[in-house]
């Protein structure tokens, strides 16, 4: 090091020190007062739903087999209130880039943005702006910060998630016997959530000869998932099920069990795709499992895009709009409108959904 | 000099391109000339524009910065790991970026006295700095920082008058400063000498290890500040914010007509490029155009650039031959 690099680093380190002696702006100093004007605007329920609406899905990504399902229901159902609807997004999954699309739509003057999205916060500046534009503002499937929109569409409430699935196995298990979770990541918010809400249904007189040995991660993993389920299965001799509430757990699951000597003898129930578990239902290792209609949700948030473009509703608490024939819905505390019951697909009904 | 490079340069042709799209643009997509549009645009290319400063005197200086992105990365997950911790913004920064010239130092250093070539340590650095950014933060995203800083950074707070925002005001002084050292002072040359033929560079009396170890810590530093920026533009500090980032950036600089191999190439030609692919890519997204043709095109453009003025002079230089004979 010579003389003036030592210099440049000890003026670097003074001006650091200086710096930290002044009283900054510090988390707990900034207070965001950017509270939303929703309710500025007055709902009328009896409006009729505009025609020739322009309604943009915005995806977390294109090319998302799943999203692409929901954004064409979506699309369809605008049809259906002589709109039109389009699918508009990137091809990564990354936080940013969705904010590029989101500014390109206000631009086209689209009617509504429906958005799921990659993250919460980083959307928000963008959609801001559209709402200021008098863009309406639907997320679906991933929520925004509250209020960088109108309304979120959330497949089911993680109450209902979360009890269902308990709920499901005692059925198929005479509630009797013990039973494991395989989740995904150990800090999955969404998934502990329903494992909070699993545990807190077992709690009932009803499930008192069922027992949670084990709680799980397979890491979404498909090796790692697929290991777990060989481990519970050593290590509880007396496992009767398991519930995988993670579409690659319970398919992991369900490929291990179904090439070894536990199937048929132990139940697995969860979360997952009809396309991912169709041949284990075919072959009798998973008698049910579970998951939201991915057509429905995409068409109810093109519904509430309308009855939001339409100023039938505002996101207030409390409002109440038709979509079509799903029927009528509520909207909920902080804009929330919630699809249904998680859908149970079996034997029966597993051949009518291809996702 | 061939005669393609005489008359026509490269970096003439993508200004004359950018001006062609512009036009184009405004006169067939309603909303694209719209100064909100136009500020949207601009300001989505910020941290492009900023890297690629210092990312152009590596270039010609025959040299090349991956690990740009990570740094951006590292430096976000800093500023909202710090900011999380009840740490002032105002201290966050000067940390962030030492932070910032201290990973560019590292590269530099590897690369000057360990003696490998700067692809090479950069890769190593590009996976070093994301793997700390991951450290840092985690999988977290801090998203509270305050309005008045985000707004800064954000396309709707313009400079009085103008519909430039702020990050991108800051990058035209901060272009006219480097162009200005590129190519009207000593130190400018010596990078055009260094990035033409080292060797002789080294003998002729140009500090050429020095020269490179200061072109990474600015590189290093302009990333972190980067960083910043992005973290405030999209409120949201992530240790994978910015992934993949430093291909846009050398893209733009390589599609300005500066030479990968070094000792070639001008400032103006890198903004143009910068500029070109932003503003075609807002361009098409207005068209609906889907995101894959987008990427086609940018890399037919890219291919473009580099290929053609050696297409063009090799041809003529064949057509010249006999006169060399």
């Amino acid at each position: 090091m010579n003389l003036r690099t030592r210099t440049i680093a000890a003026t670097a380190a003074v001006c650091c020190l200086a710096l930290a002696g002044c009283s900054g702006t510090t988390k707990d100093s900034a207070k965001n007062d950017d509270k939303p004007t929703a309710g500025a605007a007055k709902a009328n329920p009896g409006a009729p739903l505009k025609k020739g609406l322009k309604l943009a899905f915005l995806p977390k990504q294109i090319n998302n087999p799943y999203e692409q399902i929901v954004d064409n229901a979506g699309i369809a159902a605008a049809k259906e209130f002589a709109s039109t609807g389009k699918e508009v997004g990137p091809s990564d999954a990354k936080a940013s880039s969705q904010v590029s699309y989101i500014n390109t739509l206000t631009q086209q003057r689209q009617n509504a943005i429906l958005i799921a999205a990659n993250d919460p916060n980083a959307v928000c500046g963008p959609l801001k702006q559209a709402m200021k534009q008098n863009i309406k503002v639907v997320a679906y499937d991933s929520d925004t910060a509250k209020d960088c929109r109108q309304i979120f569409i959330n497949q089911a409430s993680s109450e209902q998630i979360g009890r269902s699935q308990v709920q499901h196995i005692a059925e198929q298990l005479h509630h009797k016997g013990q039973i494991a979770i395989l989740s995904a990541t150990q800090n999955a918010t969404n998934q502990n959530t329903w494992i909070s809400y699993m545990k807190d249904e077992l709690k009932k007189p009803a499930y008192k000869n069922m027992k949670l040995v084990k709680v799980a991660y397979g890491d979404d993993d498909d090796q790692k998932s697929f290991q777990e389920t060989q481990g519970l299965l050593k290590a509880y001799p007396k496992l009767k099920g398991i519930i995988s509430p993670t579409t690659v757990g319970i398919a992991a699951a369900a490929r291990y069990i179904s090439a070894s000597s536990y199937k048929g003898k132990v139940v697995v129930n969860g979360l997952g795709t009809p396309n991912q578990m169709r041949k284990y239902v075919k072959d009798g290792t998973v008698g049910q499992f579970a998951l939201w209609d991915p057509k429905k949700l995409g068409k109810l948030a093109s519904y509430a895009a309308a009855a939001l473009a339409s100023g039938q509703i505002t996101g207030a608490e409390g409002e109440k709009f038709k979509a079509g024939d799903l029927g009528e819905f509520t909207v909920l505390k902080d804009g929330e409108v919630i699809l249904g019951p998680p859908t149970v697909f079996d034997s029966k009904n597993i051949d009518q959904f291809d996702f | 000099m061939t005669a393609f490079t005489k008359y026509v340069r490269w970096d003439t042709v993508v200004t004359v391109l950018l001006v062609a799209v512009f036009l184009a643009g405004a006169g067939t997509t309603g909303g694209f000339a719209d100064t909100s549009n136009l500020s949207a645009a601009l300001d989505d290319t910020a941290e492009i524009a900023l890297i690629a400063l210092p990312m152009t005197l590596l270039v010609v200086a025959g040299q090349v910065d991956l690990s740009v992105a990570s740094m951006l990365g590292l430096s976000s997950a800093l500023a909202g790991a710090l900011w999380d911790a009840g740490w002032a913004f105002e201290l966050i920064v000067p940390v962030c970026l030492l932070v910032g010239a201290a990973g560019g130092l590292l590269n530099g250093w590897l690369v000057t006295r360990i003696g490998l070539p700067s692809l090479a340590v950069t890769i190593g650095t590009l996976t070093l700095y994301r793997g700390l950014a991951s450290v840092v933060l985690g999988d977290k995203a801090v998203a509270d920082f305050p309005d008045a800083y985000a707004q800064w950074a954000a396309y709707t707070r313009t400079v009085p008058g103008t519909f430039v925002p702020y990050p991108v005001a800051l990058f035209v002084v901060l272009a006219v400063i480097t162009a200005v050292v590129l190519h009207c002072t000593g130190f400018g040359r010596s990078l055009f000498a260094i990035g033409a033929q080292e060797d002789a560079a080294y003998f002729a009396g140009v500090r050429v290890k020095r020269i490179k170890i200061a072109l990474f810590a600015v590189s290093g530093l302009v990333a972190s500040f980067a960083g910043i920026v992005y973290t405030l533009r999209y409120g949201s500090a992530r240790a994978d914010n910015g992934i993949g980032l430093e291909l846009v950036v050398i893209a733009s600089v390589l599609l300005g007509g500066v030479d990968f191999d070094g000792g070639k190439g001008t400032l103006g030609g890198a903004v143009a490029g910068v500029l070109l692919i932003g503003l075609l890519g807002n361009l098409l997204t207005l068209n609906d155009v889907s995101n894959e043709v987008q990427v086609i095109v940018t890399g037919l453009l890219l291919i473009a650039s580099v290929l053609t003025p050696r297409v063009i002079s090799a041809v003529s230089e064949r057509r010249h031959l006999p006169d060399q004979i």
